[in-house]
């Protein structure tokens, strides 16, 4: 059955809240179930704020938040400041090319300039697994992990599983594959997590090469064949390949990879008829995936990009709205 | 179709079953049709028989490692001539090696080579892919695109890999599509310039040596990397006894693990390379007596799976030079059978094991229908005798090339018919009239 928590109309001022529990969200790994399950009712409480003509609440006003991206985003970065606008925040965006990182400060004295400018939330994307943590040890305000290194992506993994929800109502039976480059794939990592806390079955689908040692304990099921790994799936979640990375080491050619692991509709047929296809983001489309299925009729991708935006809405409002409340 | 065929009055000796009695083979649309003991019976009307009292009648020879020079290098040996050659030699299949010009390392070349196989060549010939780019040992080929163009197996050939993360990625990738890999242990910075055995005759000599270790280390560095990825891994040549420990260890914890050794380095050793003759310089070299000795023992205790001819022609331009400056490798389809059987009639080695070897254990480890007696077969067959003598004589040979370590070698027994799917590929009273002593 689904765990539901009390009805809460976003940003309504007095309406009943679960203490959140955490000042910062890491990882998926730090989350219970029940946390997950509110965050994602909350997530879907704010779909209809972006929908609406005038997208903005005022749950956030007065607050400070700063994107702090050490690896270029587009997509992740731009959700994350479109989230706290609409909740009222001041945003501002640093870069790595446009800040001192570049002339060597490190990041812990990074951490401690900013946080003399009193924000109240920092999101940090860096390419080392456990920089963001090691950041938040630093500073008074709350941090958000926008993915660090091959470690996790929470809200990307609150996004999948909101779209899921969306398309399929209850998480707890589904089965999922995630296919591609888990070994270096922090979405696949904070995925696996979520989905893993909420009873669905989960199955990792690669070559050999692109699975990381002891994944068997992390998914339900393992496959090297996309065949047997999409069978019966309610939804494939395919992965972005770096291949520029993997040419040569971990995979022949990209050609050799798009015949054996990239989504066709021959492979996609395995899947049950009503599957849903998902995708992180940025693609690579006849790499990892057929441009005809991105773009087609089961695609939910640019869905997703929607979902981000409520996802992450509802993490800021959970973290500093009732912050506010509990202080 | 061609019509059946009964081989009668024989010793029938299947060695995946061990089956060593009298008995006939039946031949039909080239399968085999029934295998009867005592007389044949149900032959059908029209069918050929033939006698072979006195005569062996086995799967034939598969070879898991044979070199060309098809594409490239046409001179020292064509996919025809090579064919013909095994045909000679009782072998009906053979593992070709993808050392060529171009390097066979793209699904393409492979479907080339079956193309041409198809239309030129008298026996099956079994492609194995290179297992990084251009044997370089940089970056894995696409073994699933190779797999699907028919390669059987994947090798760097002659080369061996040296950097022990690129054959974790060749084993753990390969082992996707459970395709075997084919490597042969050898470390080149304990190579070095050297050209034989290293010990007292290569020091005597004033040859540089190449030690046991140059086999052993990455052996056991393989061993462990199979290991680790579960690939289907065969150690392409074994010469050293500190090798079959290793092997014989490893054996009794996975049995996805096999490994192979030459002709040569059963029948010969370092001695013969005395007089500077470079038709016996040989990669792996030629070894010590007593790692000659150990690897005999290896074939009987079942620690080592196959033997193979290493069919490597040279011409003379390379081969005809001072030691140090020579190539490697010796021709060796024709007389791979007849230096198999001297270690039978030295006692060294039973005669089921001998065939085991190049029979039905090949075929286990590529995946193959051949290499066995069994109703539905392929008709895949020799028909021997163990007893024939004969003299090796270069002049005889049907490969392009004349690099043999067997050259006046006396030798007893030899095939009389070579059978590839029914149809007769081979026989020795219509070809080597004559030639015989």
């Amino acid at each position: 059955m689904a765990l539901t928590s009390p009805a809460s109309s976003p940003g309504a001022a007095g309406a009943f809240r679960v203490p959140f529990r955490h000042r910062h969200l890491l990882g998926i790994s730090q989350l219970n179930q029940y946390e997950i399950v509110e965050l994602l009712d909350r997530a879907a409480a704010m779909i209809p704020v972006s929908r609406q003509p005038r997208k903005t609440l005022p749950t956030l006003s007065g607050k400070t938040q700063i994107n702090l991206f050490f690896e270029p985003s587009t997509r992740t970065q731009s959700s994350f400041e479109i989230a706290g606008k609409r909740l009222g925040a001041q945003v501002t965006n640093m870069s790595v090319r446009t800040s001192s990182v570049s002339k060597g400060e490190t990041l812990i004295d990074t951490a401690a300039t900013l946080n003399a400018m009193q924000p109240d939330v920092i999101i940090v994307r860096h390419g080392s697994s456990g920089a963001v943590e090691l950041l938040s040890q630093k500073v008074g305000c709350s941090v958000i992990n926008a993915g660090d290194g091959a470690h996790e992506h929470p809200t990307q993994a609150l996004l999948d599983a909101l779209t899921i929800r969306q398309h399929k109502g209850d998480l707890a039976g589904l089965t999922v594959a995630i296919c591609g480059d888990i070994a270096n794939s922090r979405v696949a990592r904070s995925n696996l997590l979520l989905l893993g806390a909420m009873n669905v079955r989960t199955r990792v689908v690669a070559p050999r090469t692109l699975l990381p040692r002891g994944v068997e304990a992390l998914a339900t099921e393992v496959f090297t064949d996309m065949r047997e790994g999409l069978a019966g799936a309610d939804v494939v979640m395919m992965l972005r390949l770096q291949h520029e990375r993997a040419s040569g080491r971990m995979i022949p050619s990209v050609r050799e990879y798009y015949r054996f692991y990239g989504l066709d509709e021959e492979k996609l047929g395995y899947a049950k008829p009503d599957a849903i296809v998902m995708h992180p983001g940025p693609m690579n489309r006849g790499v990892e995936i057929d441009p005809a299925i991105a773009d087609g009729p089961r695609s939910v991708i640019t869905e997703q990009v929607e979902m981000g935006v409520a996802v992450r809405m509802a993490v800021l409002d959970l973290l500093l709205a009732d912050r506010e409340v509990a202080q | 179709m061609t019509a059946p065929i009964v081989i009668a009055n024989a010793r029938v000796i299947d060695p995946a079953t061990g089956r060593d009695a009298p008995g006939a083979v039946l031949v039909e649309n080239g399968r085999i049709a029934g295998i009867a003991e005592g007389a044949p019976q149900g032959v059908p009307d029209g069918a050929t028989r033939i006698d072979a009292r006195g005569l062996v009648v086995a799967p034939g020879l598969i070879d898991m490692r044979v070199f060309t020079g098809e594409p490239g290098h046409e001179y020292r040996e064509t996919l025809a001539s090579a064919a013909d050659a095994a045909a000679a030699g009782g072998v009906t299949s053979f593992v070709l090696m993808p050392d060529t010009t171009p390097v066979i390392d793209d699904g393409a070349l492979v479907d080339f080579i079956l193309r041409r196989a198809e239309a030129k060549a008298s026996v099956n010939i079994l492609p194995a892919a290179a297992l990084t780019r251009g044997l370089r040992g940089e970056e894995i080929t696409e073994y699933g695109l190779l797999q699907e163009a028919g390669a059987v197996a994947l090798t760097d050939g002659r080369a061996s890999i040296q950097s022990a993360g690129l054959l974790r990625a060749a084993f753990s990738y390969a082992r996707n599509f459970d395709m075997p890999v084919i490597h042969q242990p050898a470390e080149r910075s304990l190579i070095g310039d050297g050209v034989m055995n290293e010990g007292l005759l290569a020091s005597v000599s004033g040859l540089k040596g190449i030690p046991v270790e140059a086999e052993t280390i990455p052996l056991a560095r393989d061993l462990q990397l199979a290991a680790l990825t579960d690939v289907r891994y065969h150690a392409a040549q074994i010469s050293t006894g500190a090798a079959i420990e290793l092997m014989a260890a490893a054996r009794r914890r996975s049995d996805r693990i096999s490994a192979g050794v030459s002709i040569n380095n059963l029948s010969l050793n370092e001695n013969d390379v005395a007089p500077y003759r470079t038709f016996f310089r040989l990669s792996p070299p030629l070894r010590a007596e007593d790692d000659r000795r150990a690897v005999i023992d290896g074939l009987n205790s079942g620690a080592i799976d196959t033997i193979h001819s290493a069919h490597d022609p040279q011409d003379s331009e390379v081969k005809r030079q001072p030691f140090a400056e020579a190539s490697d490798g010796a021709i060796g389809l024709e007389t791979l059978l007849a230096a198999a059987l001297r270690l039978v009639h030295s006692g060294d080695v039973p005669l089921l094991t001998i065939l085991r070897a190049m029979t039905s254990r090949p075929a286990e480890i590529l995946g193959l229908h051949s290499g066995r007696l069994a109703v539905g077969a392929p008709a895949d067959l020799i028909v021997f005798d163990p007893d024939y003598p004969w003299v090796v004589t270069e002049s005889s040979f049907r490969s392009r090339s004349r690099n043999t370590v067997f050259e006046g070698a006396r030798m007893q027994g030899a095939v009389m018919h070579t059978y590839v799917a029914g149809r007769p590929v081979f026989s020795h009273s219509a070809t080597r009239e004559g030639a015989a002593p």
